[in-house]
């Protein structure tokens, strides 16, 4: 080194110089990205040298690393192997379930879809014998299957269940030589009867070469055979052909697709349409809704206005309707009609129902004055009899069909009232629904509880009633039609006999029961209904068992047609309310209490109390 | 006539030790005179804008001192301070008068420095070799594109050496 300096001493001192400058000058001068000339210079005088080094190292020493990391390659290469051919069969098998999934999901969808009583079965084995086309099912007479049974699937016919075991039926494919079914092309209706082959395709017999066929049409069962339901799904042609005596026509089973390993069995089978071709063509089912039952309140047609000058006619036409005014009557000069009235829009959907449905009293148990004129617009709610039958099952009275049910509200159904004879007749605004009286021992017909509808020393035999408490009272009615007592909240003892509330302070002697409705087999039977309408339930049951309250059940909301259902099935048992009398106190006008015992109407023909 | 040329070889003495000694305030305030009038002189007299004292200074030096570290060191140091006054980054006429000067004292010890018609041609040669070493480096490190145009150069080379015969004969004076 000393050496070379001493030699080429100027030359070196040059360099050096010059270097210096150069640096001197990078370090001044930016390139055209603003980087400094030294730092371009540098990364450029390094990288190649970094590049030789990592080419060096990668070959050399690079080298010695694969070697000792591969070493453990063999063994993570086979532990690899090993999870993924796990994963190969868990894959498998999940996708095995998610078929099985999708296949019963299909299969639950027919056996919603098809009118025919179906129990789903998976086949558990086949026949022994090579050409043997009979199947195993996990159904057997233990689950109603007998031998007969058609086997479907949605895609298409299987077969028939040939022998029911107790646990396991064997059922004989459709492919099989001795099965035989009655079928019909779905476009032309071609009537046959399709066999097996004891191959893959059946063949459609017995169909003249005169008839339609064509390839690719679907045939359906034709029900004939008494063991297929009409409709089921088949097959689909694949050749057609002119035979000697008959066509030859090969068709596909659809039920053996994509294999069979869940079956419907038809256990109760029932006819279905054949559907026509432009279904079957749609890739997707359309559902429609159902049309709507047009109720007598609203009309079937609804009377829309189009357009804005039909609205302006027919608001004319109510302003002059409502002015008593003739368009086109008036004489020149006269009085034209007030266009500004306001006329209020007819309620289309208001059905047409008498006053006594529209009005509908306040559940408190604030009694309005005789005679006031709060009383006037409150019509007694009639309170459907209810009446127990033969069997004990109440019977409920139907409501008119043409009533929505919001015109039944559990305000109607009050407590005490009845659709008695007593009533009247007058609140008849269509006619009653048929129902079977109840009978009493004396083979007269009975009705429950008649309604209160009359105030305190009104008659209420014949009157049609006027005014109506918006709650039911209970009214005890002596026998010269004065109120003697009102019935307080009944409350169960520790002996478990019902007392009288506050302010009587006395027990009620309600161990003696109320004098039942009595069957036609003449046997007393309960006057409870519906219990599933309990807050309607009320004071009724209070004086008509020993029980509590509580266990009444609620009495069917009255029907404005039920009012009309008169005297034959409205009998009033109201007899039985002097027993419910229980104290002669005077009679307590101020109790907001739903009352417990039941008004006695005067012209109750039930039978005596036994 | 081969005693004679012997003889006169013999006495000779040879060119790298016939070294002159200048003075260090000359090797001062001479460059700084030559600087300082590159840069205002042009100012009020614009057609003397064309002459490179500092270079002719640098030349003048290395040949007279006839060793290319002192010569290259002394071009440097004009150089920069030339650079120091000028718009370009300093370095660009250091290297260029570092290499005129290395080469100025490389060949004064090969040639007879102080014959005139040797120091026109070398105040030539260098002129040229300065301009067109200076447009090189302007044109790779500062990307400048700017034009070389060779016979101005060489004109002004000219002119240059004209000027360089008498100014080699001032500093002669200035010799010890």
């Amino acid at each position: 080194m000393e050496f070379l300096l001493n030699r080429f001493r100027n030359l070196t001192v040059l360099l050096i110089v010059v270097l210096a400058q150069l640096l001197l000058l990078a370090y001044q001068v930016k390139s055209s990205q603003d980087i400094r000339l030294i730092r371009v210079w540098a990364v450029t005088a390094v990288t190649p040298i970094a590049k030789v080094l990592e080419l060096v190292r990668r070959n050399t020493i690079g080298v010695v690393e694969d070697y000792f990391v591969l070493i453990n390659v063999r063994e993570q290469n086979r532990r690899l192997s090993d999870e993924l051919g796990k994963m190969k069969m868990e894959n498998h098998f999940l996708k095995s379930e998610l078929q099985t999934a999708e296949r019963a999901q299909a299969l639950s969808a027919f056996q919603a879809r098809t009118p025919s009583r179906t129990v789903p079965a998976r086949i558990i084995g086949t026949g022994t014998g090579a050409n043997s086309r009979v199947v195993y099912v996990d159904r057997g007479a233990g689950d109603g299957i007998m031998r007969g049974m058609a086997v479907v699937t949605p895609e298409g016919i299987v077969g028939k269940v040939l022998d029911s075991f107790p646990t396991a039926s064997q059922v004989l494919l459709i492919t099989d030589q001795s099965f035989a079914a009655g079928v019909v092309s779905q476009k032309n209706r071609v009537h046959g009867t399709i066999r097996g082959q004891g191959q893959s395709k059946c063949i459609v017999d017995y169909v003249q070469n005169e008839e339609k066929v064509e390839v690719g049409e679907m045939f359906y069962t034709s029900g004939d055979d008494r063991i297929f339901p009409k409709g089921m799904p088949v097959g689909r042609a694949t050749v057609v052909r002119s035979g000697k005596n008959f066509k030859e026509i090969y068709v596909v089973p659809g039920g053996f697709q994509n294999g069979v390993e869940e079956v419907l069995i038809v256990v109760q089978g029932e006819h279905q349409a054949i559907p026509q071709m432009s279904e079957t063509a749609s890739s997707s089912d359309v559902y429609l809704m159902d049309r709507p039952k047009a109720t007598g309140a609203t009309p079937a047609v609804p009377n829309v206005l189009v357009t804005d000058a039909d609205r302006m006619r027919e608001r004319y036409k109510q302003v002059g309707d409502a002015q008593g005014h003739e368009f086109g009557e008036g004489a020149p000069g006269s009085k034209p009609p007030n266009f500004n009235l306001r006329v209020e829009a007819p309620k289309p959907s208001q059905p047409a129902v008498s006053q006594n449905n529209q009005t509908n009293p306040t559940p408190s148990g604030a009694s309005p004055a005789p005679g006031s004129p709060a009383q006037i617009p409150a019509v007694p709610k009639p309170r459907p009899p209810v009446v127990l039958g033969a069997d004990g099952q109440p019977i409920i009275s139907q409501p008119k069909p043409t009533a929505t049910p919001a015109q039944v509200t559990p305000s109607q159904a009050l407590p005490g009232q009845a659709t008695s004879a007593a009533t009247g007749a007058s609140q008849t605004t269509a006619p009653p629904k048929p129902r079977p009286p109840a009978v009493g021992p004396d083979g007269q017909p009975v009705a429950t509880q008649p309604k209160p509808t009359t105030p305190a020393g009104q008659s209420a035999s014949g009157v049609a009633p006027t005014t109506a408490p918006p709650k039911p009272r209970a009214v005890v009615i002596g026998p010269d039609g004065q109120p003697l007592a009102v019935q307080p909240k009944m409350t169960t003892t520790v002996s478990g006999q019902p007392s009288a509330g506050a302010g009587v302070g006395q027990t009620i002697p309600a161990a003696k029961p109320r004098p039942p409705v009595v069957g036609p087999d003449g046997q007393p039977v309960a006057t409870q209904p519906k219990p599933t309408q309990p807050k309607s339930a009320g004071p009724t049951e209070g004086n008509t068992t020993a029980g509590t309250p509580a266990a009444t059940p609620a009495k069917p909301k009255p029907n404005p047609a039920d009012n009309t259902s008169g005297t034959s099935r409205s009998r009033v048992t109201s007899n039985d309310t002097t027993n419910n009398v229980v104290t002669p106190n005077p009679p307590r006008t101020a109790a907001p209490k739903p009352p417990a015992a039941k008004p006695k109407p005067e012209s109750s023909e039930a039978p005596p109390n036994p | 006539m081969t005693e004679f040329s012997s003889d006169r070889l013999l006495t000779e003495v040879p060119r790298r030790n016939r070294k002159a000694r200048i003075r260090p305030l000359g090797m001062i305030f001479v460059p700084l005179a030559a600087i300082l009038f590159q840069v205002y002189v042009p100012r009020f007299f614009q057609y003397l804008g064309y002459l490179e004292l500092p270079l002719l200074v640098t030349v003048y030096y290395a040949l007279m001192r006839r060793q290319p570290i002192p010569g290259l060191l002394f071009g440097a140091l004009v150089g920069l301070g030339q650079d120091s006054l000028s718009r370009d980054p300093v370095g660009m006429f250091g290297i260029v008068k570092t290499l005129v000067g290395y080469f100025a004292a490389s060949v004064s010890m090969r040639f007879d420095v102080d014959n005139p018609l040797i120091q026109f041609l070398l105040g030539l040669f260098f002129f040229f070799f300065h301009q067109f070493f200076y447009w090189v480096l302007s044109r790779a490190l500062l990307g400048q594109l700017s034009d070389f145009n060779p016979q101005q150069t060489f004109l002004f080379g000219l002119l240059n050496a004209a000027v360089a015969l008498p100014l080699f004969m001032l500093l002669d004076r200035m010799k010890e």
